[in-house]
């Protein structure tokens, strides 16, 4: 049965859960964080990013109620943090889709155990990064007016010639389309929750959030099918998100931002910092939840590979603005990039590279991808790495303007501060949250990729063997 | 025919995929048609051994997303030569290759809905009155159902029928 949809039947040896597992199992293991009383770490790690999450309100109250004057913003660098935080936070998200809807295309059996975790840290992300955008208008509660509707003003439309309005088209379908695949995935796993509920409250909230899903087959048919539709349309979709997000830039004409090599450098970056952000938070989790079994080093191990070749992406991608700068003869170009690496952001620059291109390198070999401290170490750095890269890649095209009279520097606020570190709070708060109420791992994928077996664990045979 | 009017049908519950496709196989042979299997995961082959047609979703697919490119891109048009056009440098009113972003992306979130609500219309989702035949079935068993309106059905055949097919347990199940 070749059309059929559901993860890898070809591959073999990929790392996925201990094949010892059985159904009842995945389930107990699967269900339990939602079940018992979190414990310690749990509430240690929740009390940490509601205290992040604090500092994250207070900055937007005072950005709301004061004006965008409380950011350091000046007339020349007209983005600088808020612009950084939200294509940064855009470009985690993006390791999620690639794991849900690229990986499951490829048929990597692999990625099942991490694809829910990955795919709700996109829509974190996703929301956290739109947070940005609207708090820059200044006047959030008008951000509507971002979207073509029939006014009183004419209709006067938005301009559809403009790579701000294709951020919103972009990123609203991205977190859209998101949403919809990853609750599409759950609500087999909710019914399986629904059903293990002991209370009636939890069976109500399941069983509605469920939609009273069966497991029928005849559902289930289309149930494949709708899944493998919707990772066919996440795919273009979040190769053109992160495409969009780089046209903000690439389609203006400041040196430094108008280069044809964005878009595939956005996306090459926006899957590595995603796939560092992805590997920091699976190392705290599977720990904190006791997950060991399913999310493995050798999950780990692959992600440290996609983080090395998408690390090399981007570092090809440094040296070739490089070239192309010396290449193209424009003296603009080449004073810009000389600057970058050299002029008073010459340290936001080193540390980029560093954090980007040279430090991942220790990922070839096998003792340091599979070191689970060298791991989480890195995936720091890369998410610090991929952080300046954005903020290297706005102020410093923007800090030295055609006239030296424009000429500036961006020194953040504590406001500045305030947001960024409020914006680890909303996601880590969201995502700890999902961790206690949502099934963590696709328990029905994960049971179809398990050998055959009778209850008790007798084995005797895989799907192939059967169909 | 001891059935009762109340019996909504038989169920035979498994213990695992192989032994279910195969009692599938069977009931299709036994020419039943409107029978189903209830699993916690979609088992691969068994929608051929009950004889499921394919999905035909991707057309909705297809046409949700044609209607969204073209509502996309109409909508850009209209708005940028019809309704209100801004002479910019002379430039065209209708300039096609800025509409694309816009157009991609409204062709990816309409044909997405779109497709996520046929699967909804089609699965009659949400059933929320809809009892789980046995709580087991979203974990780790089977359930083979055989409703009383199926083709000749037979309470105490299908009974017969099910054991025979090696199913744990066999159970009427209630309106």
């Amino acid at each position: 049965m070749k059309h059929n949809t559901n993860a890898a039947e070809y591959l073999e040896p990929e790392p996925h859960p201990a094949d010892s597992l059985t159904y009842d199992q995945v389930t107990r293991d699967v269900c339990a964080p939602l079940e018992r009383v979190p414990g310690r770490g749990w509430w240690m790690a929740f009390s940490g990013a509601l205290g992040l999450l604090t500092i994250g309100l207070i900055s937007i109250y005072k950005l709301v109620t004061t004006g965008i004057g409380v950011w350091g913003l000046n007339n020349t660098i007209g983005w600088a943090y808020d612009i950084t935080n939200f294509v940064f936070w855009i470009g985690i998200g993006h390791a999620g889709t690639l794991i849900s809807a690229i990986l499951f295309l490829f048929r990597q059996k692999w990625r099942t155990a991490i694809n829910r975790s990955a795919e709700a840290m996109t829509i974190f992300a996703v929301m956290t990064a739109g947070l940005f955008p609207l708090l820059h208008t200044g006047r959030p509660w008008l951000a509507f007016w971002l979207f073509p509707y029939p006014n009183t003003r004419g209709s006067l439309w938005v301009n559809f010639r403009s790579p701000l309005l294709w951020d919103v088209f972009a990123v609203s379908t991205y977190f859209t389309i998101s949403a919809v695949f990853w609750y599409i995935g759950l609500i087999p796993d909710i019914a399986t929750v629904r059903d293990r509920a002991r209370n009636k409250i939890r069976r109500v909230i399941y069983g509605a959030l469920s939609m009273g899903w069966t497991g029928s087959m005849r559902n289930w048919m289309h149930y494949e099918m709708v899944y493998l539709i919707l990772a066919g349309l996440s795919t273009p979709l979040v190769l053109s998100v992160h495409s969009i997000v780089s046209f903000d830039f690439a389609v203006s004409v400041i040196p430094g931002w108008h280069t044809t090599i964005f878009p595939p450098y956005f996306v090459a970056g926006a899957i590595f910092s995603g796939f560092a952000m992805v590997m920091t938070l699976l190392i705290i989790v599977r720990k904190v939840v006791h997950l060991e079994e399913y999310i493995t080093v050798r999950h780990l191990e692959n992600m440290c590979k996609i983080i090395m070749a998408t690390g090399l992406m981007v570092g090809y991608a440094y040296a070739s603005e490089f070239f192309i700068a010396w290449y193209s003869g424009s003296p603009y170009e080449q004073f810009t990039f000389v600057n970058r690496a050299f002029g008073p952001y010459a340290w936001a620059y080193w540390t980029m590279v560093s954090c980007n291109v040279f430090i991942p390198q220790v990922f070839w070999f096998k003792k340091m991808r599979t070191n689970l401290t060298i791991m989480f170490i890195i995936s720091i750095f890369v998410n610090i790495g991929m952080w300046f890269e954005r903020f290297v890649i706005i102020v410093t095209s923007l800090h030295r303007g055609f006239l030296p009279s424009e000429w500036s520097y961006f020194t953040p606020t504590i406001w500045d501060i305030g947001l960024l570190i409020g914006s680890f709070g909303i996601f880590f708060t969201l995502f700890l949250l999902f961790t206690r109420v949502l099934p963590m791992i696709a328990m029905a994928e994960i049971k179809s990729i398990l050998p055959f077996k009778r209850k008790g664990g007798v084995e005797y045979g895989t799907h192939e063997d059967v169909v | 025919m001891s059935s009762n009017l109340n019996t909504k049908g038989v169920i035979g519950i498994f213990d695992d995929p192989e032994t279910v496709i195969s009692a599938a196989q069977k009931a299709r042979k036994n020419g039943w048609r409107k029978f189903d299997v209830y699993t916690p995961f979609p088992v691969h082959g068994l929608s051929e051994a009950i004889g499921i047609p394919r999905s035909k979703i991707p057309w909705v697919t297809f046409l949700a997303g044609l209607a969204g490119g073209s509502f996309g891109f109409m909508l850009q048009a209209w708005t940028s030569a019809v309704d209100w056009p801004i002479n910019i440098g002379g430039k065209p009113f209708v300039s096609w290759p800025a509409f694309i972003p816009v157009t991609f992306e409204l062709t990816i979130l309409i044909a997405g809905l779109s497709t996520a609500a046929a699967l909804f219309v089609t699965c009659g989702l949400p059933k929320l009155n809809e009892k789980p035949m046995a709580l087991s079935l979203t974990d780790d068993e089977f359930g083979l159902f055989v409703p009383a309106t199926e083709v000749g059905f037979n309470r105490d055949a299908v009974t017969q029928f099910l054991k025979e097919a090696n199913a744990n347990e066999v159970r009427d199940v209630q309106e």
